[in-house]
């Protein structure tokens, strides 16, 4: 579970022209030389992403604990999927110092299943264990498909094929989750399901999981923090100490519905 | 770059100015082959099969009646009873099967050089930057040609043995199997690459479990072009100088106005066009069983 320098950023193009806050230098420090032995957690300084003249992230600074359930909010555009991309490790075109856990798992907005493999083999893929089919059994039982495990993955539903993507993230014991707008597609009815399925498998599991959403009463039904990002870096940083199962008519939640959707720079008129 | 994309993009190569493969290969292999279903005829007194093979028949039919009447004289085209007739005659004297056999091993050989050569070209192309900027350029210059007219070079260069024929078929062959390889690596779907990625393949596994199963309709499409126009190369090829095979079978049955062995010979030669054509269609249905809804069974 030792937490490990997976990537250390440095000088892409357009990179340095303004420092990161606490950053003497436009150049990124070395995250071997800084970086404390601090288990399962991420942590995010200066990190700077422009597309073409766009600017998505402007030397984004951000902690995430080891087991906690953090939801990361903003506006379509805000840039959220970059930043979980880069903690992903697909993003080399981003700058600044990332340091993550060794082993990261993703769920992305669509299942991203292999359509030629069958649901178990799609969750034992790439697999480091001496028995990973047995494995994928248990992670698939664990989502409620064992029963679809020799299935091809077109024949799933949306719900189905998301647990398996779920399934597949799960199986390799990560110690950041990854979840990237994963409900997005799903109806309504199975979002409430899987959001369930998700709390359940985390109190099991406790990764650390960071979930990328614009949906504020999905983040507060979830998380235990909610990161807003807004201008390119982290614009609020809400602590959710509200007692599971949430009750998402309760004063609290609506007062913290309040304030992100303030944040979030929706008019509030007429809503509360 | 452009124009060389978009010749790319579509399945069905343009290979030469050749009339299309003996068989109908659909464009894309996943949907029917049987035309836009028409509408049922109401009560449907026949079944559909039947009902599709009343105007064949009747056209054998129309035709021995014409051979038999004197209508159609037999140097022109002979009876199909008389076709039947020699076309077992064939068989029993163990001609036809040794002509076969030739023809055959002349399309297996040049299948298997030009599938050899088409996908190593493919997979260089589709998987390197570098390869397909050095490759892909002179593949489609040379894919200009039409390569059956190139009979004569091949005669001058490799004589009139076996070796022109099998080239022949070869080269033919290289083409679609190149283009499609070529088109559906670059067609995968980046997002599963990337998800393979996070889930910590390397660079040679995600050719293996993503890329290469992604590619394999494209290049089994390919594959279904490729033997059309193998069996057409092999058909021209063989026109050419041969001592044995069917090709010489009908050559010869020519000079002697036997129009029957020709037309046996044309029969064989559709025959084995279908026979490889649905052995790619099964190859395919085993393959692509993960597209099951997609294959109408």
């Amino acid at each position: 579970m030792a937490a490990e320098l997976r990537s250390v950023l440095t000088g892409g193009s357009g990179a340095g022209a303004t420092a990161g806050p606490g950053h003497g230098s436009g150049e990124s420090v070395r995250a071997g030389l800084t970086a404390e032995p601090d288990p399962g957690a991420v942590r995010v300084r200066g990190l700077r992403r422009a597309f073409g003249d766009r600017t998505v992230l402007a030397g984004l600074d951000l902690d995430l604990e080891p087991g906690r359930f953090v939801a990361l909010l903003g506006r379509s555009g805000s840039g959220k999927s970059t930043l979980l991309r880069v903690l992903a490790g697909l993003d080399p075109a981003a700058t600044g110092q990332v340091r993550t856990p060794r082993r990261v798992s993703v769920a992305f907005q669509e299942p991203r299943l292999l359509p030629w493999k069958r649901v178990a083999a799609n969750v034992a893929l790439g697999l480091d264990d001496p028995d990973p089919a047995a494995r994928a059994q248990e992670a698939l039982a664990e989502v409620g498909l064992w029963e679809l495990a020799d299935a091809w993955p077109l024949t799933l539903s949306g719900g189905e094929a998301q647990r398996a993507a779920l399934a597949r993230a799960l199986v390799r014991r990560p110690d950041l989750l990854l979840l990237d707008e994963p409900f997005g597609a799903l109806d309504a009815l199975t979002r409430i399901t899987i959001h369930d399925l998700v709390l359940a498998l985390w109190i099991t599991h406790r990764p650390a999981v960071l979930l990328v959403t614009h949906d504020v009463d999905e983040a507060l039904a979830l998380a235990d923090r909610v990161v807003v990002l807004a201008g390119g870096r982290i614009a609020d940083d809400v602590t959710v100490d509200l007692p599971r199962p949430r009750d998402r008519t309760g004063t609290g939640f609506g007062q913290l519905r309040h304030r992100l959707l303030t944040d979030l720079g929706v008019p509030l008129a007429g809503r509360h | 770059m452009s124009t060389l994309d978009s010749g790319i993009a579509a399945p069905p190569p343009a290979v030469g100015q050749l009339a299309p493969p003996p068989l109908p290969t659909a464009p894309s292999s996943s949907t029917s082959d049987s035309p836009p279903a028409a509408p049922r005829a109401r009560g449907g007194r026949l079944p559909r099969g039947l009902a599709r093979s009343v105007s064949p028949v009747a056209a054998v039919l129309l035709w021995q009646l014409a051979s038999s009447t004197g209508v159609l004289p037999a140097r022109l085209l002979a009876a199909p009873s008389t076709v039947l007739r020699s076309g077992w005659e064939l068989i029993r004297s163990g001609q036809l099967g040794e002509a076969l056999l030739v023809s055959l091993q002349r399309v297996v050989v040049g299948l298997v050089l030009g599938l050899a050569i088409g996908l190593t070209l493919g997979l260089l192309t589709g998987l390197s930057r570098w390869g397909e900027l050095l490759l892909d350029p002179i593949v489609q210059a040379l894919r200009t040609l039409p390569f059956l007219g190139l009979i004569p070079l091949f005669i001058l260069w490799f004589g009139i043995g076996e070796t022109p024929k099998i080239a022949l078929v070869a080269l033919g062959v290289t083409f679609p199997i190149y283009l499609n390889t070529f088109a559906g690596i670059r067609g995968v779907d980046a997002r599963l690459i990337e998800a393979a990625a996070t889930l910590g393949l390397g660079r040679s596994q995600r050719w293996v479990h993503v890329v290469l199963p992604a590619a394999l309709p494209s290049i089994l499409v390919g594959l279904r072009y490729a033997l059309g126009i193998a069996w057409l190369s092999l058909i021209v090829g063989e026109q050419v100088n041969a001592t044995a095979g069917l090709g010489y079978l009908i050559n010869d049955a020519r000079e002697f106005l036997r129009t029957d062995v020709v037309v046996v010979g044309l029969l064989v030669y559709a025959a084995l066009g279908l026979a490889t054509d649905a052995a790619v269609r099964l190859l395919e249905r085993r393959a692509l069983a993960w597209r099951q809804s997609f294959v109408p069974s």
